[in-house]
């Protein structure tokens, strides 16, 4: 029998096609994806990271439910016109605390995985609650609303154990102080603790400008000035070393 | 498969049976749309031997070429350097004191802080450095200067900001809240002096007594203000947050400060010196006066 009379065969028979074809996909699939599993270069390591604070998370989760993430992506691309607006480009790393991600494809705004650090805290609240008044071409809508809003989390520590679920390194000691924790990073009246060295590079300060209350805003604004600031990028060379690297 | 036979009207083999008198024309894949199959199956065996491709126990197969995005970036940012590499080395090399001194430099280096101002400074003094009262970010095309405005001052703002907490260097002042610290008489006083520095109000006596108590010290008994604490001059008619007594009385009793962020550690020095340049040349540059008689300032004089 000739393979083209073999091929009628297979052609005929639903299941054995569809069994074939499952093997095909099979392969492709375990070929492309399962190796990222087991191969070093696929999250390289890098110093610094940590997972998020309580209240840097707590911010995270507003950025997500207001749906920042539709016009604005956090993943700089190895491309020079990137690198010269956002600086250095992301690393896989940088992001393996995060659930989800927020890398995106689609930018209305400015890429903000290095905004931290860029702003004042004051240009955020003003730029948050009227865009247009920093920004006159800017078409981002309007947040203001979020100083007005007391942060309210249900359970600062069942947050926390959740990520915990999924691989994020949180001790015993930051999902106990994760209540006290939440607050403090943005409270001036409250006593921080060991919530710096737990958190390293943590900010800690009032950052919506009301040092009274705790708003979104506060947490929000946390979130956006921690954004890449975690890794040096200035010691080492990472850049030139990365550069080296092939297979990828 | 006992009846094949060529089909009359199409002059097609037929695939050999029949249902119900219906039989069906084994029709050939037309060439164009064969060959280009067979190309993109040889393109892949190509591209596979070229670029990474197969991941393998560390890492995915290297490629003939050794291709990396990261590589290709390092490339580009080479050759971008390179194309301006005599103008970016010189300009590191003369102290910023001296760059006025040679003015094709000067021009140049305005040039390409006019590029930087735009995607890193103009989210708060504009895009034409002309700042904002109500939100109160310094005009920078006027000659009021907070912290100093020749090259080296601003150089210096630039790089470690103003009131930036993560930069031990960084211009630092606060001024008191005076909210509870005077009855409303003399919060009306003391506004009426203030606004009669500039001439929008007449002197008030008591007022200028309350002034040179409280505010004196760091604005000048006349107030006109300190650069060493980034005091403004009260005695023009330029206001960092506006000049009505409104924007005046809520400025004494619970003043805001700006804050800008240290730059150093994400610019590069010859990036923050264009900008420097840039800022300087807006129209308010003031002279370097102390460049003669500094013996710190040393300019290597070799092309």
């Amino acid at each position: 029998m000739s393979l083209t009379e073999k091929h009628k065969k297979l052609e005929r028979n639903i299941t054995l096609l569809a069994a074939a074809t499952f093997v095909t996909v099979a392969i492709g699939g375990i070929v492309e994806i399962a190796p990222l599993f087991w191969i070093d270069n696929t999250i390289e390591e890098v110093e610094g990271m940590r997972p998020y604070s309580p209240l840097e998370q707590a911010g995270r989760d507003i950025y997500i439910r207001e749906g920042c993430y539709s016009c604005h992506s956090q993943m700089i691309r190895p491309f020079r016109d990137e690198v010269e607006r956002y600086g250095h480009y992301s690393l896989a790393a940088e992001s393996m605390y995060d659930h989800p991600f927020q890398w995106g494809s689609k930018r209305t705004g400015p890429d903000l995985a290095r905004v931290g650090g860029r702003y004042s805290d004051e240009w955020h609240v003003q730029h948050l609650e009227n865009p247009q008044s920093v920004v006159p071409e800017s078409i981002m809508p309007q947040y203001g609303f979020l100083a007005e809003n007391d942060l309210k989390i249900a359970d600062a520590r069942a947050m926390l154990r959740a990520l915990q679920t999924v691989g994020v390194p949180y001790t015993d000691s930051d999902l106990e102080k994760a209540e006290t924790d939440l607050f403090a990073q943005a409270d001036p009246d409250m006593d921080a603790g060991d919530l710096a060295e737990r958190y390293p590079k943590a900010q800690i300060r009032d950052f919506d400008g009301n040092p009274d209350r705790v708003t979104e805003m506060d947490a929000l604004i946390a979130y956006l000035q921690m954004l890449g600031t975690l890794v040096d990028f200035e010691s080492g060379a990472p850049l030139e070393e990365l550069a080296e690297e092939t297979g990828r | 498969m006992a009846n094949k036979r060529i089909d009359e009207a199409t002059n097609t083999e037929t695939v050999g049976h029949e249902w119900d008198g219906i039989e069906e024309l084994n029709t050939p894949l037309p060439r164009w749309w064969l060959w280009t199959f067979y190309l993109t199956i040889i393109f892949a065996i190509v591209y596979v031997v070229l670029y990474p491709a197969w991941p393998m126990i560390e890492k995915a197969t290297d490629g003939v070429l050794g291709w990396s995005s990261r590589g290709e970036l390092a490339e580009e940012m080479r050759l971008a350097d390179q194309a301006q590499v005599g103008f970016r080395e010189q300009l590191a090399r003369v102290p910023i004191e001296r760059l006025p001194d040679d003015s094709e430099l000067m021009a140049r280096a305005v040039a390409g802080g006019r590029a930087a101002f735009q995607v890193n400074c103009s989210q708060c003094h504009g895009s034409g450095g002309a700042g904002d009262q109500k939100l109160g970010y310094p005009n920078l095309n006027d000659d009021a200067w907070l912290w100093g405005g020749d090259l080296k001052a601003i150089e210096y703002t630039i790089v470690h900001g103003v009131r930036w907490a993560e930069d031990d260097q960084t211009r630092q002042s606060v001024m008191p809240p005076f909210e509870g610290a005077f009855d409303e008489a003399q919060l009306g006083a003391v506004v009426d002096h203030v606004l009669s520095l500039s001439g929008k109000a007449q002197p008030n006596a008591a007022g200028a007594q309350i002034f040179a108590d409280n505010c004196a010290a760091c604005h000048g008994p006349q107030g006109k203000g300190g650069r060493e604490f980034g005091a403004p001059n009260l005695s023009d008619a330029i206001w960092l947050r506006g000049g009505d007594r409104a924007d005046l009385r809520r400025q004494i009793l619970g003043p805001r400060m700006g804050v800008m962020p240290a730059w150093g550690e994400r610019l590069d020095p010859v990036t923050i010196k264009m900008l420097a340049a840039y800022v300087h040349s807006l129209g308010g540059g003031e002279d370097f006066v102390e460049v003669a008689d500094n013996p710190e300032v040393e300019v290597d004089e070799q092309p």
